[in-house]
């Protein structure tokens, strides 16, 4: 047993008989295995390094996102899949003792440039958190407060018009429409999040970001979230992580698999739950950690 | 999606970065400003904060020093009606003023070694220069006197060097030349100021450190006014406070946070606390003097009516300070001591209230220092009398800290505003050092349980 | 009711911590022989567990009952003891003098309790025999008074010291019983507070009664002419001088708004700035330095407006070509504003700390700035807990004493100008109540009329503030 190796909360060699997975203990390469790169990058990333104080949580990751692709990534916890996601429209910057380094580019723009602004930034780069927060204010506003703020509009029917519309994006229309100005958060855990959503894409990003949006979520609200996410693929790129590999194979068109900082492996999803190239994914895969 | 509502989300999309971008230097801006906002509020309250004490340094550093004149006096014993030498009785009550007028009369009509090189030494002098010129000396001079002689009485019928304190107007004055200014003239006329000019040139003036202001009690006259008194009957008060207020509010807070059902009468009591906590203290004047000096006869202006005064107005924020001390420590240490069979009482006494104890204290402490600085319900229970001893128990009328301020600050003289002001340094310094030993406190003591 | 008259009965205050003294040695003593004695029943016995508790609860039981009934004793003793002695004097004057008024009886017993107590101190003064003789008796009855009350309390002691022996019997639940008399304990010192309560209720209601007696309230709350000093002469004691608060109300309302428009923006900002956009380390650092003008008492603020900003503003006026006086409520009102930030600043800084980092990370994701963030999102969800803090900041500048007392005026001008001086009900309050008073007058009385003012509309302000935060904290989780 391994107990003192650091690494002993990753999986349980008891449930893997007959073969050791020395290999997940052992110097992990920086390497990617797969196709992380496309000629048709929404956004690019290139080696990249996050730091929180001393502690190094994203080692050395290149990676592609396609327009209007879905692009999942997975991994056991604390693989830094989160902290990679935050760093695509610079959320990171709110933490006092994260550090980033090497280039990820929108467009062909480096984010990180120091001229680049986080406002113009988050506008085109969008993002829905784990937890529900819609703010404590009614439907209505909730959803009109990204273009309010951006200064978007100048009509009260333009508003009004893009709030309908979000909230149709967000198929939650039909729900709220009669009570468009009672208080967000007194929606149930699958309706709060559909808020959100919807109150992303009233700002109409090029990117929206999802951090694990279902896994505060019951499967039927689940369900519901999935389907938006088709629907969504159509206008926007969307990049999510999750702790489901099932969502990450029914929603995404092409799957990340992140190791302890690392990119291990990127493929098309099929590929990547079918015949993984690394052996890594393929125990992750497998259920022999995660 | 129908066809209409795509067209609008395209619109949008292509306009979004762009209005965005238009809007963005206007949004920065306002970002700038709104920063700008918050750096200007914390620098007005640090700018509030440097001009409050350097205002009530420069105010009142002058006072830690005190001026003395230097006269010889002859003591002479039939001037001092003083026939038998040993007797204590009459060196006590022997005529010192006269002594004194007659030294600082004979140095300009009779021109003393002192005064030889004034041009106007031998012209007598009138009553009116007489009175300004024994104005100049501190009506305390005397005891200085009286003092050196009962300590050594075969002085008598010598002629003594004293340092003597001068009057308040002369010290100002001095104190103004000293500090490069013209000399503050308003209270001293013409013939005044030379004379004084004059022991100056002579060296017969000189500062020193003004240990009467914190050796002796309230006075008409500003150079013999102290803090003494005033200090005493503080602390004594304060003794008072701490006594009664540490373990009430101690075992209220015990009592709410371990005891108490949750029901309407715990309810009704904690919002009691909560309510009182934030009653202007001035009602606790009123309390005091209605109930303790009204209805129960306490006698007035003693410490031990103020301190039971201060003692309900501290307590509902030492028991608020003390529960959250209380919640702080961890349940599993209940647990553990229940798992082990200890009766409740048990529980609390050898663990919560040990363990609670350091955030107690340093609630406790900060309360103090409060209790410390309180002024308005003094001032309902009679504490604003004049008091020259200083008290000698829990029953003799005193005065407190902050009243003595309050009461200096009122009078018309300089010499009392500028003792008003070091009365408040050591104020300042009393809390500043309650409040460091509170911090130090939470540092030290802070992590016992973690 | 009778305030005047320092009463310095010194007997009773040397004799008493005595007999305290003796009752806590004898608790001692009481502790050690009833531990043994437990032990001994146990020893004897031969096993441990024939006493039910251990034999530290049967020492403590004994001791309490030693403690409890004599402390008992001692403090009604000396509750009555002065009433009936004051009845017994009043028995022993001349029937003329009994026939006086109330007050001037408390005077003539006064009167005698001082001759008795400092015969030296009224030289000159010739009292009248009767004094003497009934000055006389009071001290015969002061000693025999304490004198009887010592050998009560040693009796009892000893009757206690025996019954608590004897009632240590194995079957004794002393644990049981020790526990309910410390929670009795707890209970009884967490209901000070509302002793206390009570106390400030009836002493200004009691006062206040008799002040409407003579005054009529409507008068008092819509009358807009203050000069309580009419009512001294003797010609109008009694007779209603003029006593409408309604410029103390104004004057009161002026001075704190112009506290809350210095304190609010600062506290609110520096609260804002401290939680949102410092560093830890500047946090740390400047926080507590702020807060050292909470620690800062008041009479030093008083010192402060009085002495330099008044005459400063004053100064400044002149120079302006505008008439400021010398005691305006402007500079009153600055400082007690400084004053007040860190409870606005501290406070809010509390609530803002509450609102959940998600709420910000949504608003931050969705591209708005900080600024945007703190505006929109930050201070509404905080606004309940913001909006309590102010109120609990108004009703300190409300009830603050010192500040006014030193720097705004005594006389009562019905204005709203800043630059004038004005008077509050607390500056009211301690003029009326400072130095000799006559209780029956309503010049006197009028003062806890304004403390009960005082009182409602601070009560008020909590309790709005406490049901605003409790009523956000509910519906927040």
């Amino acid at each position: 047993m391994n107990s003192n190796s650091g690494y002993n909360g990753l999986f349980d060699p008891m449930l893997a008989p007959g073969r050791t997975l020395d290999f997940a203990q052992q110097g992990l390469s920086n390497k990617t295995v797969g196709n992380p790169f496309s000629e048709k990058a929404k956004m690019s990333v290139r080696n990249l390094n996050v730091y929180y104080d001393n502690k190094q949580a994203i080692h050395d990751v290149s990676l592609d996102i396609k327009r209007n692709e879905v692009m999942a990534m997975i991994g056991p916890s604390g693989c830094g899949k989160s902290t990679f996601l935050r760093c695509l429209n610079r959320m990171n910057d709110t933490l006092d003792n994260c550090r980033v380094e090497g280039e990820v580019t929108l467009d062909e723009h480096n984010i990180y440039d120091r001229k680049q602004d986080v406002v113009p930034l988050r506008a085109r780069v969008g993002i829905v958190f784990q937890k529900p927060n819609p703010f404590p204010k009614s439907i209505y506003e909730n959803v009109a407060y990204g273009p309010k703020v951006h200064g978007l509009v100048s009509r009260r029917a333009q508003l009004d018009e893009i709030v309908e519309d979000s909230l149709r994006k967000a198929s939650l229309w039909d729900e709220v429409k009669d009570r468009l100005f009672s208080p967000g958060t007194g929606l149930s855990g699958g309706q709060q999040q559909r808020l959100c959503i919807a109150r992303t894409i009233a700002v109409s990003p090029e990117v929206i970001l999802m951090d694990e949006p279902c896994s505060a979520l019951d499967p039927i609200a689940t369900a519901r979230i999935e389907e938006l996410m088709a629907e969504l693929s159509q206008n926007f790129t969307i990049a999510i992580v999750t702790h489901s590999m099932q969502q990450a194979a029914r929603v995404s068109n092409r799957t990340a698999y992140f190791h302890m900082g690392r990119l291990i492996e990127v493929n098309d999803t099929r590929r990547v739950f079918t015949n993984p190239e690394h052996e890594l994914t393929e125990a992750y895969i497998t259920g022999r950690f995660g | 999606m129908s066809k209409a509502k795509s067209k609008v989300s395209i619109a949008n999309n292509l306009n979004t970065i762009d209005l965005v971008q238009r809007n963005l230097a206007k949004r920065k801006r306002a970002e700038w400003r709104f920063r700008a906002y918050g750096v200007g509020a914390i620098l007005f309250g640090l700018a509030c904060l440097l001009i409050l004490f350097s205002d009530i340094i420069s105010k009142g550093h002058g006072a830690f020093m005190q001026t003395q004149i230097y006269m010889e006096v002859t003591l002479d014993s039939q001037r001092l009606n003083i026939d038998d030498p040993t007797s204590d009785q009459q060196i006590r009550q022997a005529n010192y003023d006269s002594v004194l007028a007659q030294a600082l009369i004979a140095q300009y009509e009779t021109g003393s070694t002192l005064s030889e090189n004034t041009a106007d030494s031998f012209k007598p002098l009138s009553a009116l220069d007489k009175r300004q010129l024994l104005n100049l000396i501190s009506t305390g001079a005397v005891y200085t006197i009286g003092q050196r002689l009962s300590d050594n009485p075969q002085l008598l019928n010598q002629t003594v060097g004293f340092w003597l304190i001068a009057d308040d107007d002369v010290d100002n004055y001095v104190k103004n030349i000293e500090h490069g200014g013209k000399g503050f003239s308003s209270r001293l006329n013409k013939q005044q100021q030379e004379w004084v000019n004059n022991w100056m040139a002579n060296e017969q003036v000189r500062q020193v450190f003004n240990s009467t202001f914190f050796t002796s009690g309230d006075s008409r006259e500003p150079e013999q006014a102290g803090i003494h008194s005033a200090l005493v009957g503080s602390l004594y008060m304060l003794l008072v406070t701490i006594g009664l207020t540490f373990p009430i509010g101690i075992a209220a807070a015990v009592y709410l946070e371990e005891y108490a059902a949750k029901n309407r009468v715990t309810d009704f009591i904690e919002v009691n606390i909560n309510n009182l906590a934030a009653v202007p203290s001035i009602i606790f004047g009123l309390l005091g003097l209605a109930i303790f000096i009204g209805f129960f006869d306490m006698p007035r202006s003693v410490p031990l009516m103020g301190g039971l005064v201060l003692t309900l107005m501290t307590l509902p924020t030492i028991i608020i300070s003390s529960r959250a001390a209380i919640k702080a420590v961890p349940p599993s240490i209940r647990d553990a001591a229940y798992g082990l069979g200890a009766s409740k009482m048990q529980v609390v006494l050898h663990h919560v209230v040990p363990l609670a104890m350091p955030g107690m204290l340093t609630g406790a402490i900060i309360g103090f220092a409060l209790a410390l600085g309180e002024t308005a319900p003094l001032l309902m229970i009679g504490m604003v009398a004049f008091i020259v001893d200083v008290p000698n128990g829990l029953m003799d009328p005193s005065s407190a800290l902050p009243v003595q301020i309050f009461l200096w600050a009122d009078s018309p003289e300089r010499a009392f505003v500028e003792r008003s002001s070091a009365a408040i340094m050591v104020l300042l310094a009393f809390l500043i050092t309650m409040n460091g030993l509170a911090v130090w406190l939470r540092h030290r003591l802070g992590r016992s349980y973690q | 009711m009778q305030y005047i008259g320092y009463k310095g009965n010194e007997l009773t205050y040397m004799e008493t911590p005595t007999l305290i003294i003796i009752t806590l040695l004898c608790a001692t003593g009481a502790y050690i022989l009833g531990r043994n004695r437990a032990s001994n029943i146990a020893y004897r016995a031969g096993k441990k567990n024939v006493l039910h508790s251990l034999p530290y609860y049967y020492g403590v039981l004994s001791a309490l009952w030693c403690v409890l009934p004599c402390l008992f004793i001692v403090l009604a003793w000396n509750l009555l003891d002065d009433y009936v002695v004051h009845t017994a004097i009043v028995k022993l004057l001349p029937g003329s003098v009994q026939a006086l008024p109330d007050s001037e009886i408390e005077l003539m017993v006064n009167t005698v309790i001082n001759n008795a107590l400092y015969p030296n101190a009224l030289i000159g003064s010739n009292p009248p025999d009767y004094i003497l003789q009934a000055g006389q008796d009071y001290l015969r009855w002061q000693q025999l008074s304490q004198l009887s009350l010592t050998v009560v309390v040693l009796i009892s002691l000893g009757l206690a010291f025996s019954l608590g022996w004897l009632w240590i019997k194995p079957k004794v639940h002393a644990r049981q019983q020790v526990e309910r008399v410390f929670q009795w304990f707890l209970l009884f010192c967490a209901s000070i507070a509302v002793v206390t309560t009570i106390g400030i209720v009836l002493s200004v209601l009691f006062e206040s009664l008799r002040f409407f007696q003579s005054v009529n309230l409507f008068d008092f709350i819509f009358g807009t002419h203050w000069s309580p000093q009419t009512a001294l002469r003797i010609d109008q004691v009694g007779a209603s001088g003029a006593f409408g608060a309604v410029p103390l109300f104004l004057g009161t309302l002026l001075i704190s708004f112009i506290a809350m428009l210095v304190a609010v923006p600062a506290g609110l900002m520096s609260a804002i700035y401290l939680s949102e956009y410092a560093s830890p380390r500047f946090r740390a650092t400047v926080k507590p330095i702020l807060e050292i003008l909470a620690g800062i008492p008041s009479v030093v603020y008083g010192f402060f407006a009085a002495l330099t900003v008044a005459p400063f503003i004053r100064d400044v006026g002149d120079l302006l070509g505008l008439d400021v006086s010398s005691e305006s409520a402007l500079a009153a009102g600055l400082v007690m504003g400084v004053m007040i930030i860190p409870y606005v600043s501290s406070l809010s800084d509390d609530v803002i700390k509450a609102v959940p980092q998600s709420l910000r990370d949504g608003s931050l994701g969705l591209g708005a700035t900080q600024s945007e963030t703190i505006k929109l999102v930050v201070i509404p969800a905080a606004l309940p807990g913001i909006v309590s803090g102010i109120l609990l900041a108004a009703s300190r500048a409300i009830g603050e004493t010192m500040i006014v007392v030193m720097a705004a005026g005594l006389a009562a001008h019905l204005t709203v100008n800043p630059l004038e001086s004005v008077t509050t009900i607390t500056v009211q309050i301690v003029t009326l109540l400072v130095g000799d008073q006559e209780f029956d007058s309503p010049k006197t009385l009028s003062a806890f009329a304004l403390g009960l003012m005082l009182f409602i509309v601070t009560l008020i302000l909590n309790y709005v503030a406490l049901y605003v935060v409790r009523h956000y904290r509910e519906e927040y989780e």
